[in-house]
């Protein structure tokens, strides 16, 4: 039997207002943010506007600048903010005593 | 107490307040129902658990926190049975067992046993002095300490330690609070709060240090001190360990109960067996375990129900919590953190010592942090609870129920207009609306026109908003917008709030935030790398750098391309190089399969296509061969290009090539507004193109011309001539005296031409080449500040140093369908 969740690590792990990377097999990377309130949050990590590595990002409030051309992104639903337009898949998180978990079917759906 | 043989016996485990309230609540319902006997581990009665906190303290005695004395046990025929502990449950037999051996049957069981402080795994956990903060003997054994003077170091910076730490400074301790996470509090507060909190607790003499990690308690015989993972040593006579609290679950689980993070228990605090009830914080109830007292009313409410069999059942608590520590204002509910679709009302009064920030969602409060005034927070725990719709009071909600609610003004500029001429707007510098209007009824439009022609809103700025709102009211459309902001989360702008910084001698992200009222909790994408460089440019050693509020071209220290693949220029000193160092890249380029090796227009040689998991060998390769970051990723002094000069070159009239090396072994290191390029030609040729860098040398026969402000961006500008000089020592003098004003007084990411075109070159002259005073402090400033910035980033990366950053976190390898099938 598959857990719904997959396991990754420590919250303590990714950095506050920081991002650690997942990489998929055969797919493409996750970005997972911690914000500084400790929420967690897993896109793609790919920006919608010129495919820019998310994870590299500064993350305010509930928010991600791409690195490449400071568009923001919602980490709650990928949407890009402002007058940009695009959207990142978004991967389900959570936290439960202490370890970030993610979606494992929505990893593997965002992934393929 | 015969006549109570005959009813069905109730043993109570714990005579603390869940237990006791539990019967309380039962008694209430019907006094006659139930035999009841309570075993209690401590030998006290009832006493109120949470009033510890104000005994330490010395603002309470132990007989005035005591709940339910000795006579209400008689009164209500209930056996106590103190300090003697339970140690077993037999549950086919209905027994319990205390330590004395004494065992008594029962027909109901009620677990209230609490929760265990958590004692970290350290060496010397276990040494005399080391003690918890949990129960009467635990502050007995404070204020043994405390008689005998001396340090004491309290590990845990949440609300119990915070209480403990503030009972002992009382006590006249000196008072060392050692925290793992960045900000104090942090399950209840956001960090604007935790900042306020840290800031007056070190005003009351408390030394706190947050990320303080714990590695061993010293001491042989009795605690000497603790050591901390990064090697520091406190010295302490008494430790205090609070770093938290788990649910006591041990004689549950040994007695077959099922156990969770905690007991389980249904609606009506039943365990997995019928006869077996659990209550308080030992007990898990729908995945949730309650460290708070609230929670346990509500619990004891639903058993007592049940155990009369009109059973209600218990859904779960919202918690709200307020620091007992006299003096300190400060309340916290719900969830404060936010969340999708959460948004966030926050107001900052600097000088009043005020943060409140109340998180919305769907029109209804989720969650509310309140420091410095905590006054509304019942109402905004009344209005969270019930879940109330708040979308009439939304625009006065932060302002508190007395002003949200008052006279019906719901809008705030008709509450402003109604003010009345005398009534007081800026408090700083004590301006009436009168004046204001006044101000504006001569000519002022706007914002800073009212701030230069009255002094409103000049200070703490606190009034900005009435300000504002008194222009609007005033001139109605014919409002002009103030100096551009800084971004969309301040009303100041950058030259307003590096003047403050420097001012208030600030040294913190959040402590700036906190004082020039941000409207966000933690800034933005735009704000925070200016904040970062403008703290570190004011105090240079003694800010606190914040690295996830620099671009990812600082904090990876590396280009980052389009790709995602990052770029490596490792520092040739005015352009240099050697066959080792050549030899050393060559082998990097191999080694990690670099697609593409670059001359730079700087003169260095640029490595692409790193992977950012590979970064840290490349550069322990790189300064394997001795060399060091070339910060072409920072807002920082990138190159010094250089020709051959009078060493080579038949026309050359100096040492250009060796000035070169003189200025970047001087100025590498140094973090700028923008990126900052320098270059030297040795003779008016011009090889090096001196006259478009930000700094440029051209070098004659009787001196050194010194150019500033070229630029070959976007908009290309070539140099002006500030002076010219005869020695190399002028030129490097000049040089820190022209680097030092533009760090201090550009805004950041404005690169020098722009600046220059701002302020006009007379100013620079006037500041740099006519006054020798100022000239040589911007100087010694320039100096002082790279004493504290000249270590190679990557050498301190490669030695371990958030080296995390560049690894996956996990990966994960998706299991094929055929092997599922």
């Amino acid at each position: 039997m598959i857990g719904e969740w997959l396991d990754i690590g420590w919250l303590q792990e990714i950095p506050v207002r920081g991002s650690r990377t997942v990489p998929v097999e055969g797919g493409e990377e996750i970005a997972v943010f911690r914000t500084g309130d400790d929420k967690v949050f897993a896109l793609v990590n790919r920006c919608p506007h010129k495919g820019g590595p998310l994870s590299a990002g500064l993350v305010h409030g509930h928010s991600v600048a791409c690195p490449l051309h400071n568009w923001n992104i919602a980490l709650a639903t990928g949407q890009a903010k402002g007058e940009d337009k695009g959207c990142t898949p978004v991967i389900p998180a959570k936290i439960s005593g202490g370890r970030v978990l993610i979606c494992r079917a929505s990893t593997l759906k965002a992934a393929a | 107490m015969t006549h109570h043989i005959n009813r069905p016996h109730l043993v109570v485990i714990g005579n603390g307040m869940a237990g006791c309230r539990a019967v309380e609540e039962l008694l209430a319902r019907d006094p006659n129902r139930y035999r009841v006997t309570i075993f209690g581990a401590e030998p006290h009665v009832n006493y109120n658990r949470i009033m510890l906190s104000p005994v330490l303290a010395g603002e309470k005695t132990f007989d005035e926190i005591v709940i339910n004395p000795r006579d209400w046990y008689d009164g209500n025929g209930i056996e106590l049975v103190p300090g003697d502990s339970v140690t077993g449950i037999d549950r086919a037999a209905q027994t319990v067992t205390a330590a004395s051996g004494r065992t008594v049957r029962y027909d109901k069981l009620l677990i209230a046993t609490g929760s265990d402080p958590f004692i970290i795994p350290v060496p010397g956990k276990d040494l005399p002095g080391v003690i918890s903060f949990r129960d009467m003997k635990d502050v007995d054994a404070m204020l043994e300490a405390a008689d005998k003077g001396g340090d004491a170091v309290v590990i845990g910076g949440g609300l119990l330690g915070l209480e403990a730490a503030h009972g002992l400074t009382l006590r006249g301790m000196k008072v060392t609070v050692l925290h793992l996470m960045p900000t104090l509090m942090e399950r209840q507060l956001d960090e604007a709060a935790g900042w306020l909190l840290k800031s007056e607790l070190e005003s009351r003499g408390q030394t706190i240090l947050t990320g303080a990690d714990t590695a061993e308690i010293l001491g042989t015989d009795h605690v000497e001190g603790v050591k901390l993972k990064d090697g520091r040593v406190i010295p302490a006579s008494l430790v205090v360990m609070a770093v938290g609290i788990r649910p006591s679950t041990a004689l549950a689980r040994e007695a077959g109960l099922a156990v969770g993070r905690g007991i389980h228990v249904d609606d009506h605090m039943i365990t997995s067996d019928p006869d077996v009830l659990a209550v308080g914080e030992c007990v898990e109830h729908d995945g949730n375990v309650y460290g708070l007292v609230a929670p346990l009313w509500e619990m004891c409410r639903a058993l007592a129900d049940g155990l009369v069999e009109a059973p209600t059942g218990y859904r779960g608590s919202v918690t709200s919590t307020k620091l007992k520590v006299s003096g300190i204002d400060l309340f916290s509910a719900g969830d404060f953190s936010g969340g999708d679709g959460a948004e966030d009302i926050v107001l900052r009064d600097a000088s009043r010592g005020i943060y409140k920030r109340v998180v919305v969602k769907d029109d209804r409060i989720v969650g509310a942090v309140l420091y410095g005034d905590t006054a509304d927070g019942s109402w905004y725990f009344d209005l969270l609870k019930k879940q109330e719709d708040i979308s009439d009071l939304r625009d006065l909600l932060i302002f508190g129920q007395a002003f949200a609610q008052g006279g019906g003004q719901a809008d705030p500029k008709a509450a402003v207009a109604a003010l009345s001429d005398d009534a007081e707007i800026c408090g700083c510098n004590g301006v009436s609306k009168g004046e204001v209007v006044a101000c504006i009824a001569k000519g002022a439009a706007s914002l800073d026109a009212v701030r230069t022609g009255c002094k409103a809103s000049a200070s703490c700025g606190s009034c900005t908003g009435l300000v504002e709102t008194l222009l609007a009211v005033t001139l109605g459309d014919a409002v002009q917008s103030g100096p551009k902001t800084m971004c969309k989360c301040t009303s100041f702008g950058h030259d307003d709030v590096r003047r403050e910084i420097v001012v208030q001698g600030m040294r913190s992200i959040p402590e700036v935030m906190q004082k020039l009222h941000w409207s966000t909790p933690d800034g933005c994408s735009s704000c925070r790398p200016a904040l970062n460089y403008y703290l570190l440019c004011a105090l240079p050693g003694d800010y606190q750098d914040d690295q996830q509020s620099r671009f990812v071209n600082e904090r990876m220290h590396a280009n980052i391309q389009k790709d995602g693949t990052y770029s490596v220029v490792p520092r040739m000193w005015g352009g240099i190089t050697s066959p080792r160092e050549l030899r050393a890249i060559a082998d990097v380029v191999e080694k990690y399969d670099a697609p593409m090796v670059k001359v730079t227009g700087g003169q260095r040689l640029d490595i692409f296509g790193i992977r950012k998991e590979d970064l840290p060998a490349v550069w322990a390769d790189l300064n394997a061969a001795g060399m060091v970051s070339g910060h072409a990723y920072g807002k920082a002094l990138r190159t010094v290009k250089t020709c051959v000069g009078s060493e080579w070159c038949r026309f050359g009239t100096q040492d250009s090539t060796g000035l070169g090396v003189k200025l970047e072994r001087g100025f590498w290191g140094s973090w700028m507004p923008h990126k900052f390029k320098m270059a030297v030609s040795g003779c008016p040729r011009n090889c090096a193109e001196a006259t478009i860098k930000d700094f440029g040398v051209v070098c004659v026969d009787s001196g050194y011309e010194l150019h500033v402000g070229g630029n070959g961006g976007i908009h290309v500008r070539a140099t002006d001539l500030l002076v010219k000089v005869a020695t190399e020592d002028e030129a490097m003098h000049y040089a820190a005296a022209f680097v030092q004003l533009y760090r201090e007084e550009a805004r950041y990411l404005e690169r020098t031409a722009p600046w220059i075109e701002r302020v006009g070159l007379q100013y620079l002259k006037d500041r740099i080449v006519e006054d020798e005073v100022a000239r040589d402090t911007l100087a010694a400033r320039f100096w002082y500040s790279q004493t504290f910035s000249q270590d190679d980033p990557w050498a301190e990366r490669v030695a371990g140093d958030a080296r995390e950053q560049h690894a996956h976190m996990a990966a994960f390898t998706p299991i094929r369908t055929e092997e599922l099938a």
